[in-house]
């Protein structure tokens, strides 16, 4: 037979063209949206500078910009490497353990001199990182389980090694490593060097290196980036390798600074990093966020903390109170956001 | 002059999975220039085909020649870089990237210091995209782009990879009718610089407008292939649908009587217009209680939309749904449930069982509410309901506290219909729901919808199973696109008339008499 082929109406009467092709949004407002998920936190930043500097004289003066700073770097260090982590949706619990061993094994390696001292903790710590990220990568376990598992096993290394914690390394004066911790260049401290070295090395990194761009793209749709060819699992083991690198040279330069290997430091840490990329508006289901905002959500805690401790009648206890009510406003307006511009 | 070396020869691949098997000894040969249909219903093979191509899957048994060289891809990286792309149904691109760097991810140009060359990069992007006929600022995160504009990036992207074979995976399931063309186009460019297009979709009218050969899969099996010009609509309709034209049917092959059941008075359901973008375009159906109307139509026809746009699990942009007498509110599925309908869907897995719960607690737990008071379950009340359905329903089960993930596929199937039976339903609508059971099992669920139909409830019928479909429906509403084709009453609801609406092809009187040797 013939294939005579009247076409079936497929069009029934009434039906209106679908549009749904319009895009979401107008251009203006996802731009002014993007902005405020950007830049928000230093905008506040500023504004909460301003404030402080005008009310309490003590505030703006060079000492306590200059502990501000300092304290705030090794913060920022532990950030800069959650940051990684965050985007590609993943965390990295292991942070504060990492941060405590690595102190305690610079101040241990000490002895043996400054490139052990150094070294070692990379090392170590960097392990640990790998680990870390072969299991979230290749065995697909969840980050928060490995890295909860890191964190305790770090702890318990750490802990080995000072005999519960009895016994305290020194770090010897005189050494390049305490002038890389105590010493300033151009009237700033060595630390704060290191991490503006260590951020502006990062932003170009994740903005400008294919690693980068993969990490953007294994948070943003990890099944589409696999399909387009991203190399997804390495790019993981990357990023808790990175995260634990810096975790753990965030310890050893505190150390230097405090020319011992103190125990007790790194608890909690990684939560007030994971605070403060999340403020710098780095989204926690990852694909989206940048280094420099992560610095900035560390300056802002460090602030406010400062600003609590100039408030002599404040207990400091509030300054927790006040961060946690600060990241609780800033993730609901990042989902409020979000949902304008259709995050997800 | 040797006919052109074929880019891609695929020999006896095979791919099993636990306890299906996907493809079973598949042949595809592609020429340079060749844009060739692959086809077949859902479960053919196809998606398997396409995986194992792209280095997803690895096959079991077989081999893959490509450009006279056997290959063996273990990532989809390998296949993409040796010259294989492959653009999936659901945009797969990174929404939150810009639109540039989705289009280069992989292969970002770089500078001579390793890093990203941002200027080459949204250049050569503006210029892809615009040779495909697109014009936005590639510098936006793609998200802001519409799905169809999303999918021409996804295109674009396909083909700047110096792909040597292409392969569009339903392509257009998302575009609209210009869209649509400008995809053509692109094809009709790939052929004449030599890039050979495997296109897969459901509709005949696209094959038929770009596709010059065709690769019919059933069971995982090659069952046809060859010049698509050779085999008209109905040809590949029934290759599809594994139904000779010439064979011999001999009837009560199902379980179903029959019997038109005895349906009379106003419709118990009557859906009018329903609309959802890209999907559905004005279907309406009307079912009158103890009738059996059965859905007809390919894969991605509309058939499950329907049933779904109906039991309110999907929005829609305009139509209406009134249940005996009442208009529904649409996209509301627990108003659905209180008007009275009830949807068995097409996945019972995902959609239906609760694996780890027993068989009692899976049949009560729509009912739940009505089982209650002060919300407090009522045992007694529970036990009742469930003794009354695994009688009924004939459910094979050691206790009612079996896990239901423990019982046969037919058992779990009976158990989701307890549940929905349970609710009292005035409407039902069943999706598949013989898909994957036993044949025991199968003529006992058929035997159920022909008793619950006798009963004067109002049933409407998906299925893939011809037979089923014909035997159990006293009207057959036939989809196509989205969109209502035809309507089988009576002793039309024949498959030979279902195939020949389905295809486009208006019956040809005296054409062919298939049923002329029939006992």
């Amino acid at each position: 037979m013939t294939a005579t082929k009247t076409d079936a109406p497929t069009t029934a009467p009434g039906e209106q063209p679908a549009d749904e092709t319009e895009p979401v949004g107008s251009a203006r407002s996802e731009r002014l949206s993007a902005l405020v998920q950007q830049h928000g936190a230093l905008a506040v930043l500023v504004i909460v500078s301003l404030v402080a500097s005008l009310s309490f004289d003590s505030f703006a003066t060079g000492d306590n910009v200059s502990n501000m700073a300092t304290s705030s770097a090794f913060l920022a260090i532990v950030a800069l490497g959650m940051t990684f982590v965050i985007i590609t949706g993943g965390i990295d619990l292991s942070v504060g353990s990492l941060f405590a061993l690595g102190g305690v094994l610079a101040a241990w390696g000490s002895r043996h001199g400054t490139l052990v001292a150094l070294l070692l903790p990379l090392a170590v710590c960097g392990l640990i990182g790998v680990v870390n990220g072969l299991l979230v990568a290749r065995s697909r376990l969840a980050p928060f389980i490995v890295t909860l598992a890191a964190m305790l096993g770090a702890r318990g290394v750490m802990l080995a090694l000072t005999d519960e914690g009895a016994e305290t390394y020194l770090i010897g004066k005189d050494s390049f490593l305490a002038d890389l911790g105590q010493g300033s260049t151009l009237g700033v401290g060595n630390p704060v060097w290191v991490t503006l070295a260590l951020f502006v090395a990062g932003a170009v990194v994740l903005r400008r290196t294919r690693f980068g761009q993969h990490v953007y793209a294994v948070g943003g749709n990890e099944d589409a980036a696999a399909l387009m060819g991203a190399p997804v699992a390495r790019t993981k083991v990357l990023v808790y390798t990175l995260s634990g690198l810096l975790a753990g040279l965030a310890g050893a330069l505190n150390a230097a600074w405090l020319a011992s290997g103190v125990t007790i430091l790194g608890g909690g840490m990684e939560l007030e990093a994971i605070s403060a990329v999340v403020i710098g508006g780095t989204l926690l289901t990852g694909g989206l966020g940048h280094v420099s905002g992560s610095l900035v959500g560390v300056l802002l805690l460090k602030v406010i903390q400062n600003v609590i401790n100039q408030i002599g009648s404040l207990d400091s206890s509030y300054q927790q109170v006040v961060s946690g009510a600060f990241l609780a406003v800033v993730v609901i307006a990042q989902t409020w956001l979000g949902r304008r511009r259709r995050l997800g | 002059m040797a006919p052109p070396a074929e880019v891609l020869a695929v020999r006896g691949l095979s791919k099993t999975f636990p306890g299906v098997r996907a493809l079973d000894g598949v042949d595809l040969t592609l020429h340079p220039g060749e844009v060739h249909a692959l086809i077949g219903e859902n479960g053919a093979g196809k998606s398997t085909l396409i995986k194992v191509l792209t280095g997803v899957h690895r096959p079991d048994a077989g081999d893959i020649t490509f450009q006279g060289r056997p290959v063996a891809f273990s990532t989809p990286m390998e296949a993409q870089k040796a010259g294989i792309s492959t653009i999936y149904q659901e945009v797969n691109l990174i929404p939150l990237l810009s639109v540039a760097r989705n289009l280069f991810l992989g292969r970002e140009p770089r500078t001579r210091l390793g890093l990203l060359d941002f200027g080459r990069m949204h250049r050569e992007a503006d210029e892809a995209l615009r040779a495909h006929g697109v014009r936005v600022d590639v510098r936006q995160p793609l998200r802001t782009l519409g799905v169809g504009a999303q999918q021409m990036v996804a295109l674009a992207r396909a083909v700047a990879t110096d792909a040597r074979v292409v392969i569009m995976d339903e392509p257009t399931s998302s575009l609209e009718p210009r869209e649509v063309e400008t995809l053509f186009s692109v094809i009709r460019r790939l052929r004449e610089s030599g890039i050979a297009v495997v296109y897969v979709s459901h509709r005949l009218d696209e094959l038929y407008a770009v596709c010059e050969t065709v690769t019919v899969l059933r069971d995982g099996r090659r069952v046809h292939h060859g010049r698509l010009a050779d085999l008209d609509r109905l040809g590949l309709v029934s290759t599809m649908l594994g139904r000779d034209m010439g064979e011999v049917r001999s009837e009560g092959l199902t379980k179903f009587t029959g019997d038109h059941h005895a349906a009379a008075g106003e419709p118990v359901l009557q859906a009018t217009g329903l609309t959802v973008p890209h999907r559905l375009h004005g279907v309406s159906v009307g079912i009158r209680p103890g009738e059996v109307v059965g859905l007809g139509g390919l894969l991605g026809s509309g058939r499950t939309e329907t049933a779904k746009a109906i039991s309110g699990a999907l929005p829609l942009r305009s139509g209406d749904v009134v249940v005996a007498g009442a208009p529904l509110r649409g996209g509301s599925t627990p108003a659905a449930i209180r008007a009275g309908i009830s949807l068995l869907p097409e996945d019972r897995k995902s959609e239906g069982i609760v694996p780890g719960l027993s068989v009692r607690e899976n049949i009560a737990l729509a009912a739940l509410p009505r089982l209650s008071r002060f919300g407090l379950v009522s045992e007694a009340r529970v036990d009742a309901v469930v003794d009354t359905f695994v009688r009924r329903l004939r459910i094979k089960a050691s206790s009612p506290h079996q896990k239901v993930g423990e019982l046969s596929g037919g058992n779990q199937q009976k158990v989701l219909l307890a549940r929905w039976l349970a609710m009292n339903p005035k409407v039902l609508l069943l999706d598949e729901p013989t898909r994957g059971i036993d044949v025991g099992a199968k003529a006992e669920v058929q035997k159920l919808v022909d008793e619950l139909a006798a009963d004067g409830l109002g049933v409407l019928l998906i299925s893939s199973d011809l037979e089923e479909l014909i035997e159990g429906s006293d009207r057959v509403v036939v989809l196509k696109d989205g969109a209502v084709v035809g309507e089988l009453t009576g002793d039309d609801v024949t498959e030979d008339k279902l195939m020949r609406t389905i295809a486009g092809d208006p019956p040809a009187p005296g054409a062919v008499e298939v049923a002329a040797t029939d006992d």
